[in-house]
């Protein structure tokens, strides 16, 4: 079975799920072991029907949990083959013994996460709640903030996931329903393009090399693992940035589109800037631009990779701001926010030293309304003028009943 | 199919591959080790190897070191069987695609895990592969104990065994629960080859797992597996344990075909009291209390039970 090339028009009308399911084809993924969950399951099932329908070769096999799906991309993976799946919430809640399985094992991977609320209560839409409980897993992580990030970002994680420097799995974040089931104009690439840019997978230490036999997933106790899991952090923090900037670099060649570690906008001269992830970095630029209107010098920064997180890189963007708000979208439980403590973390030791605010906003898909920026960007303002801070350390945005607000 | 191995004697037979090397740091006497040997030795064919967390595991792949001569992951404790599917569906990709280093080869899949990971936490993943159809192998090294992490009951564990979870004390005789039927619920899968084998019984062991390579599809082995520590006897009775498990009729051999044609394949020609089989280890030993002694009459009248059960199946021939 050979399969078909697929003709795309130069801009197609997809949500994100699609585009990253349209990524997954192109990239012409060997195995995809999946488990439905909303929001992410249009991603796996349009890579079955491309299957179906003879746009891809690969296997899909529709195993029984997402604790399976992982198990099995795992051993996929060893076997020595492009492996992908897709999940959200409490399918990646399940999913976690295994996200540390795949990572210490040094396996590429590419997880599609739709970002969604963790019960209880339930609730299927979109926080970054998912997103932060496997920031430690040892994956590389991804942000995309629309439909056409989480088309392009998937072509970045396999080529960076599967290079023998890095053999880390890597994360593709959205956000759930507002990226993944938004439908917008995507910018394409022709299947040629897409599968030049991710390139053949090169296998590395493969189960199925007959001649050289491999053990994969050993014990090591207090004599070895140490090394192990430092190394595993030494490559995550000194390798993975240079692979992910040469493969922006190269993609934006390839595309025309640039993509950033840290996307700045009008941060050359702002005095206060918000800092956050996903669809929000939109709606905070365009707040921006309007606080500039009322003489407020306004900034934005979008984190895009959450891990390895750019410390560097946000220490750099953020020299000269003297308000900064950290925007999280998941509720912290008993301490600041996942944002909050990594750009506390990358100012500590500089010479920038601005007021750091922690916002928590949007839990379980609640919207985050430009008037609810615009009041932002003014507290921020009005502790510049004060020159101290005169807010609390952190406070929930629009949450209903008597304000929630701490220190 | 690739022509099966011809195995003349037990001599040629336990020499006949190194695949899983005699270094490792397993009991002596852990019949865990005689197990895998047999399963691995019954083929010349290119192996894929799983293991769950558990004693097999943490004994035979200690860092910088390896008892493996043939490509092997450990995931976890319950997914051994979906990683070697991963491995397989894999395989079924890259062969279409010819993209195989070695085309011509033709790998088993094979998984191994303890009765924990069977019976247990791993019970959802095996029967995920079963009904899936991935052609693999999971072996159960039963020992009817959580070994590894020092003898706790699992669904496996028989009844009136002494556990470190189910201990016999001054009001109990220990586990109160009968060992659960895990091959009547795999084959109710549906699945080509289901067999119960024994290490002592090494020429059916070889038959069943030459058979279960040969069939498309999953296959589901459960091995009985004496566990010198648990079940406490001396290490160099392993095969002694392993003769009364199968003489008294204790762990029964036999095979269910396509889920429901059942042969028996191993008919003690004296059978031994259920006795004799509890009396030799350590882990029944208060069974033979006054007041638990009915107890072994309810064993023997159980075992007869089901061996009575066995052959109806077989003669009904559905
Ligand atoms: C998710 C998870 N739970 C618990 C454990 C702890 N654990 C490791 S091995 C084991 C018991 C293994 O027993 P079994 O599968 O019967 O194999 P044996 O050691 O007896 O050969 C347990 C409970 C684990 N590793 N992972
Ligand atoms: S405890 Fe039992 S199963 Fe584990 S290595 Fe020792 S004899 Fe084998």
């Amino acid at each position: 079975m050979a399969f078909d090339k697929m003709e795309l028009r130069d801009i197609e009308v997809w949500d994100g799920n699609f585009a990253a399911a349209q990524a997954l084809r192109q990239s012409q993924v060997d195995v995809v072991a999946a488990y439905p969950i909303t929001p992410s399951t249009p991603i796996v099932e349009g890579y079955a029907k491309f299957t179906s329908d003879g746009y891809v070769e690969g296997e899909f096999v529709m195993v029984e949990s997402e604790h399976a799906a992982m198990s099995a991309c795992i051993g996929a993976a060893a076997a020595g083959g492009r492996v992908a799946t897709a999940t959200s919430s409490q399918g990646f809640a399940l999913m976690v013994e295994t996200l540390y399985q795949a990572s210490g094992m040094r396996l590429p991977i590419v997880l599609n996460v739709v970002n969604r609320a963790l019960a209880a209560p339930l609730n299927v839409n979109g926080d970054h709640s998912d997103m932060y409980l496997g920031r430690d897993s040892g994956w590389i992580q991804l942000d995309a903030y629309c439909p056409q990030d989480a088309y392009d970002l998937n072509f970045v994680a396999f080529r960076v996931s599967e290079d023998h420097d890095v053999r880390l799995p890597c994360m593709v974040h959205q956000d759930g329903f507002m990226t993944s089931h938004t439908a917008q104009g995507v910018h394409t690439l022709t299947d040629d393009k897409a599968y030049g840019f991710v390139g053949d997978f090169k296998p590395m230490n493969d189960m199925l090399d007959f001649e050289h036999p491999v053990t994969h997933g050993v014990q090591t106790e207090e004599d070895w693992h140490f090394e192990h899991k430092a190394r595993q952090h030494n490559d995550l923090m000194t390798k993975v940035m240079p692979k992910i900037q040469a493969a922006f670099d190269d993609f934006e060649k390839l595309s025309g589109r640039k993509y950033n570690i840290v996307e700045k906008y009008d941060m050359d001269d702002a005095d206060v800037c918000v800092v956050c992830l996903g669809t929000s970095v939109e709606t905070a630029r365009e707040v921006a631009t309007e606080m500039r209107a009322e003489g407020i010098k306004a900034g934005v920064v979008g984190i895009r990779v959450i891990r390895p997180f750019p410390f560097l890189e946000i220490a750099e963007a953020l020299k000269g701001v003297k308000a900064i708000a950290a925007l999280d979208r998941s509720s912290p439980n008993g301490t600041v926010g996942m944002l909050f403590n990594e750009i506390a973390g990358s100012l500590f030791n500089t010479d920038t030293k601005a007021m750091l605010s922690g916002y928590v906003y949007g839990l379980g898909g609640r919207d985050l309304t430009k008037a609810h920026l615009v009041a932002l960007f003014k507290e921020l303002q009005a502790n510049i003028d004060a020159g101290k801070v005169t807010t609390p350390l952190q406070q929930f945005i629009g949450v209903r009943g008597p304000k929630l607000a701490y220190l | 199919m690739s022509e099966m191995k011809k195995i003349k004697n037990l001599k040629e037979f336990s020499t006949s591959a190194d695949r899983f090397e005699g270094a490792n740091l397993l009991c002596p006497g852990c019949a865990h080790s005689i197990i895998v040997r047999e399963v691995l030795n019954a083929t010349n064919d290119d192996l894929v190897l799983s293991a769950s967390t558990g004693c097999l595991e943490v004994c035979t792949a200690v860092y910088p070191y390896t008892s493996w001569d043939a490509s092997w992951i450990h995931i976890g404790f319950e997914n051994s069987s979906t990683a070697v599917a991963g491995a397989e569906s894999m395989y079924k990709v890259l062969k279409r695609k010819n993209r195989l280093k070695q085309p011509e080869r033709n790998p088993k899949f094979v998984s191994f895990a303890g009765d924990g990971a069977s019976y247990d936490i791993g019970f959802q993943w095996i029967s995920g592969c079963m009904e899936r159809g991935h052609n693999i192998m999971h072996v159960v090294l039963d020992n009817e104990v959580y070994a590894n992490t020092g003898g706790q009951r699992s669904s496996s564990t028989p009844i009136g065994s002494s556990a470190t979870t189910s201990p016999a004390g001054r009001v109990s005789y220990g586990e109160k629960k009968n060992k659960k039927d895990l091959m009547g619920i795999m084959a109710a899968h549906g699945i080509p080859y289901a067999a119960q084998v024994a290490p002592n019984k090494w020429k059916d062991m070889v038959k069943k797992i030459q058979h279960g390579f040969s069939v498309d599809g999953p296959v589901f082995i459960n091995a009985v597996s004496p566990c010198t520590t648990e079940w406490k006897f001396d290490p160099k009775d392993t095969m002694h344990l392993t003769d009364l498990a199968t003489d008294s009729l204790v762990f029964p051999l036999y095979e269910i075909i396509d889920g429901h044609e059942l042969n028996i394949t191993y008919r003690p020609k004296n059978v031994v009291p259920v006795e004799e089989y509890l009396a030799a280890q350590g882990r029944f030993k208060h069974l033979f209390k006054d007041e638990y002694k009915y107890l072994i009459k309810e064993w023997q009248e159980r075992v007869d039970a089901q061996w009575a059960y066995l052959q109806r199946r077989e003669e009904a021939r559905v």
